[in-house]
């Protein structure tokens, strides 16, 4: 196997009387799709906190491109939870904020992500703020956010978890369709089971706090999917969720 | 702006300011008839008539005091704000210091100012640093307060975000704690500016060469209730138009607050 580009190795991390994380490992290859499924309040998030350097952990080795992660150096795209996007700028200057902390010009960072409206489907909504988008629309713009920084590896934090389940869908399949295009490494949170065989190379899946990884899925089917109705996924998600609903067998 | 939109504005308008109109008319109308057919004496309580009389015979005078009182308010509240927004981002980047300063700043509230402005003036003398002190006296904290409150409000995700990023903590401040802190700055404005009026009259009537305080204050004791009222008038009227103008401000300021309506 290749130098993976994310290696976690037995991460722990406790805050105060609370144990989150009890021992967390996993590997995510350059261009791989990996997801990470689990009960809320598991401690999902944490796992993130600890790679953007929010918070540090207790136990543990995270390694990127076989180097120990410094916290001075930003290796992740990461979309937090919801999606953060700023009310008080337009769209156009939330989809730059990157660049702009990266040292760019604002014009520069404008010219930059100009051309990506399209693809992302917010032709036309540059200008607009926040609050006039719909809520697909605006994790679609945070999601042009994370991407344009063009980091070697993105962090998604339950991109679509808080739309309808028809947009959802609707984003989840865009999705699929945009990494197959790009191929980026992406390390998803989710807490839909089928969000991430729909879209994952593999799948951890992680037992209720204090966090281990119960078990791991590979997902060998070809992309682009068919979504739910192909009967390899269908299997797979089957077999998933049996193991989050009886965490014990 | 096209010109439908003024038609639209103009309907608007009255919808917001047609009961507030009302409501002040009939207030205005009923004391005036009371006064009319209970013939009390004018020294007791003039009517709004004799009051918008008189206070034009003296408008002259009023105009001069009024000037003076704006003066003191507009300099004293643009120290208060300066030193708000100071003081609140030394607090923001030490807590420590935040801890150290609130109790002395809590202290400054609870001094009462019937005791505190002939101090003032004592200390500073008749011109216009005393009345802005004053002022600043009275506002500083609850706009230090709004601003502190403001900056704590800030999405803990959009701040997560910008780390990730890496943005420096100053960065942050800049780009997401002072932007996420306006609504709070603005509420904070809203109520310190009716303050701010009244601290100025107030350390203008404990002593003062110029201002609506020492003003009102040579009409009561020249017995003159009318030029009292008319001079309270005067006040309320700048008062309110101070009200309006942070109401304006935060409009230009904030244009997204108001589009939450607006989809296209
Ligand atoms: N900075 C922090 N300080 C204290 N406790 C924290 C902190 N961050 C997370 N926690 C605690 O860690 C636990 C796991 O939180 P986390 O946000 O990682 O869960 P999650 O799996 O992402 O849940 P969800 O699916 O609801 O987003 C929670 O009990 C939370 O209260
Ligand atoms: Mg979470």
């Amino acid at each position: 196997m290749s130098q993976a580009r994310l290696e976690l190795q037995h991460l722990s991390k406790s805050f105060g009387p609370t144990d989150v994380l009890a021992d967390i490992s996993l590997s995510v290859q350059p261009g791989e799709f990996v997801s990470i499924l689990g009960p809320s309040g598991a401690g999902k998030s944490t796992i993130l906190q600890l790679l953007t350097g929010a918070s540090t952990p207790d136990a543990g080795q995270m390694l990127h491109d076989g180097q120990p992660l410094s916290p001075t150096q930003h290796r992740f795209a990461f979309m937090p939870q919801g999606d953060a996007l700023m009310p008080w700028r337009r769209i156009i200057d939330n989809t730059t904020l990157g660049l702009e902390v990266q040292g760019l010009r604002r014009e520069a960072a404008r010219a930059r992500v100009a051309p990506l409206f399209a693809e992302f489907g917010l032709a036309g909504f540059e200008d607009h703020y926040p609050a006039q988008l719909s809520g697909g629309m605006r994790q679609r713009a945070a999601l042009l956010r994370t991407v344009v920084q063009q980091r070697p590896m993105l962090l998604l934090d339950e991109p679509f978890g808080a739309l309808d389940a028809l947009t959802r869908a609707q984003m989840q399949r865009w999705l699929a369709g945009m990494w197959t295009r790009h191929r980026w490494t992406v390390l998803l949170i989710t807490h839909d089971v089928r969000e991430a065989v729909l879209l994952s190379d593999r799948i951890y899946v992680l037992s209720a706090r204090p966090a281990r990884v119960a078990q791991e899925f590979q997902v060998p089917i070809d992309h682009p999917r068919q979504g739910a109705g192909s009967p390899g996924l269908a299997a797979i998600e089957a077999e998933i969720l049996q193991t989050l609903l009886n965490p014990e067998d | 702006m096209s010109n439908a939109a003024f038609p639209r504005l103009l309907a608007r308008f009255f919808r917001h300011a047609g009961p507030a109109t009302a409501s002040v008319s009939t207030l205005i109308l009923g004391w005036e008839a009371y006064v009319q057919l209970s013939g009390i004496s004018p020294t007791a309580l003039p009517s709004p008539s004799r009051i918008i009389g008189q206070g034009f015979v003296q408008r002259e005078a009023l105009a001069r005091h009024s000037l003076a009182t704006l003066q003191a308010t507009t300099f004293g509240f643009a120290s208060s704000l300066a030193a708000a927004f100071f003081f609140s981002i030394l607090i923001d980047f030490c807590r420590p210091l935040r801890r150290a300063l609130f109790p002395v700043f809590i202290i400054t509230q609870t001094l009462p100012l019937v005791a505190i402005a002939p101090l003032i003036v004592l200390w500073f003398g008749f011109g216009l640093t005393p009345k802005i002190v004053l002022v600043a006296l009275v506002t500083f904290f609850p706009m230090l307060v709004a601003l502190a409150q403001g900056y704590e409000a800030t999405d803990r995700n959009i701040a997560a975000l910008l780390a990730s990023m890496g943005a420096s903590r100053w960065r942050i401040f800049l780009m997401a704690r002072l932007p996420s802190a306006l609504p709070y700055f603005f509420a904070g404005l809203r109520i310190s500016i009716t303050y701010a009026v009244v601290g100025a009259i107030f350390a203008e009537y404990a002593g003062a060469a110029r201002g609506l305080g020492i003003y009102i204050l040579n009409a009561k004791n020249n017995f003159r209730p009318d030029l009292v009222l008319a001079a309270v008038f005067v006040s309320a009227t700048l008062t309110l138009l101070l009200f309006g103008a942070t109401v304006l401000l935060q409009r230009a300021a904030m244009p997204w607050a108001r589009l939450k309506e607006i989809r296209p």
